[in-house]
């Protein structure tokens, strides 16, 4: 068994498109939500969202590049370069065969789908360009990574909805740690914030019109974002050995599945995710300090999630702190976990807890301490990352400061 | 008219049901009647397509789901009758 650390982190959300601006965004307490701004949006029931502004794709990759990129896959690259260069990593020989990729995604290239349902349904055209199905494939961000770093490992996308990027880290923490690769590179991405995108989910009468505000009495719903987050997940010994910058360890990991209900949580899939990634870590609920929730801000998801965390932690439960974070950049459905997991860092890091912002009532069915609207700064030496999907499938990580 | 709203509310929800139109009780709530949270937004959903209204309902906000009782399936047939009643003074004004 071999330990498994993080050396290299990169984003864009809402919140910035590099770290650091996402971590200040986070300390700050600012939200990324507002009014969409895209096509169509007048027929849309549901008109804000967590953008990504001013994205530049010119700024960022050449023609081609932009032709067969959908935007998750930008998205993705984007990160990747950050994290990447962050951890002074270059593939070459050995390593780029014991290097791989592992992502997770929910929609993939949904953007593409949409424009060119449009182009043949709406418009009447028979012709689509010919780099459509490999633009809105799933595979086709962690396929682009594979490449640009020449990573000729193990690569894959995961798809568990909201639960993806979870998933994703997860399988890239058992690959480094059982020795089938030295390098992942993980994480998760999504770019679902076009009109069928959004009218998908208005279906289901789950969003909220005004704002994501998680635990709070009158929350109403969940709100989409976009974007993502790469991580570089390697070996210990390889990264003490080139005296690289480690940002945290991945210490544990478990799944469940509900086997219960499509879309309605089960508060004991998800403590069974919770305990059982305790338990891989070899982790004392009284070690941990910070649980970055999976807060939908949905009247469902909280208070199942707070029953879970309550029975999970016992008594504990009540000393210890957990936010939700999407209050503020937002649900990126299959890359929010790997947003989120920015959050376990700087906890872990820096000792800043990012806060739930958007709080105003308590309910006494979400009852503990889920650092409302402001940033508290505490020193914590564990932490968890909740993700739990439609579906029943549940994804929880456990990192330690190093 | 009215007759038909409330036999037309009644067909969408003896099909989530599973049951004859006939066993609908007017008094009986959805839970009764075993619709679980699914069944409820898609019965809404058959209900919007059928009369072409949008029916104001949030699974998370009672709030905003205030003005639509679907407390009985009485209830929900007298809703939909006001909110069909509602579009077609709407139209007649148009």
């Amino acid at each position: 068994m071999h330990r498994v650390v993080i050396t290299g982190a990169g984003t864009v959300n809402a919140l910035g498109q590099d770290v650091p601006a996402t971590l200040e965004a986070l300390r700050e307490g600012r939200c990324g939500i507002g009014p969409l701004e895209l096509r169509d949006v007048g027929r849309l029931n549901i008109r804000i969202g967590a953008q990504v502004r001013g994205w530049d794709p010119e700024a960022h990759f050449n023609r081609q590049d932009i032709a067969l990129f959908d935007k998750f896959t930008q998205f993705t690259i984007h990160a990747a370069r950050q994290a990447i260069a962050q951890s002074g990593l270059a593939f070459e020989d050995a390593l780029s065969l014991a290097s791989g990729v592992v992502l997770g995604t929910a929609g993939g290239g949904v953007n593409t789908w949409d424009e060119n349902y449009r182009a043949v349904y709406e418009e009447g055209k028979n012709r689509v360009h010919p780099f459509v199905v490999p633009k809105l494939m799933n595979n086709a961000a962690a396929s682009h990574v594979s490449m640009e770093w020449n990573l000729r490992g193990p690569t894959f996308t995961v798809a568990t909805a909201c639960a993806s990027s979870n998933h994703a880290m997860g399988q890239a923490f058992h690959m480094v740690r059982s020795g089938a690769a030295t390098v992942m590179i993980t994480g998760g991405s999504e770019a679902m914030l076009c009109f069928g995108g959004i009218k998908a989910w208005e279906g289901l009468r789950v969003m909220s019109r005004d704002a994501c505000r998680p635990f709070s009495l009158n929350r109403n719903g969940m709100v989409q974002g976009e974007g993502a987050g790469v991580f570089v997940f390697e070996e210990y010994d390889h990264a003490r050995a080139r005296g690289a910058d480690i940002l945290a360890e991945v210490v544990g990991f478990a799944m469940s599945s509900d086997a219960g209900d499509i879309v309605m949580p089960s508060a004991q899939g998800a403590e069974r995710a919770i305990t059982g990634a305790l338990r891989d870590a070899r982790l004392d609920p009284e070690d941990v300090g910070y649980i970055n929730a999976h807060g939908t801000g949905t009247a469902a998801n909280d208070k199942t999630e707070c029953a879970a965390v309550a029975h999970a932690f016992g008594q504990h439960a009540d000393r210890l702190m957990i936010s939700s974070t999407k209050s503020m950049h937002g649900h990126l459905i299959g890359g929010t976990g790997a947003v989120e997991l920015l959050a376990c860092i700087m906890a872990l890091r820096e000792g800043v807890i990012a806060p739930t912002i958007g709080y105003e009532e308590p309910d006494p069915e979400c009852a503990l301490d889920v650092v409302p609207n402001t940033a508290r700064e505490a020193r914590v030496a564990a932490v968890l990352s909740n993700a739990f999907a439609f579906g029943g499938l549940n994804a929880v990580l456990a990192l330690r400061r190093v | 008219m009215t007759d038909s709203v409330r036999d037309t509310v009644v067909g969408i929800i003896a099909q989530q049901a599973v049951l004859e139109p006939a066993e609908v009780e007017m008094t009986a709530s959805l839970e009764d009647l075993g619709i679980d949270s699914l069944g409820l937004v898609e019965a809404i959903f058959a209900i919007e397509e059928a009369f072409d209204i949008s029916v104001p309902f949030n699974a998370n906000d009672p709030a905003e789901t205030a003005g639509f009782d679907i407390s009985s399936v009485a209830a929900i047939v007298a809703a939909v009758e006001a909110l069909v009643a509602g579009k077609d003074a709407a139209e007649d004004r148009a």
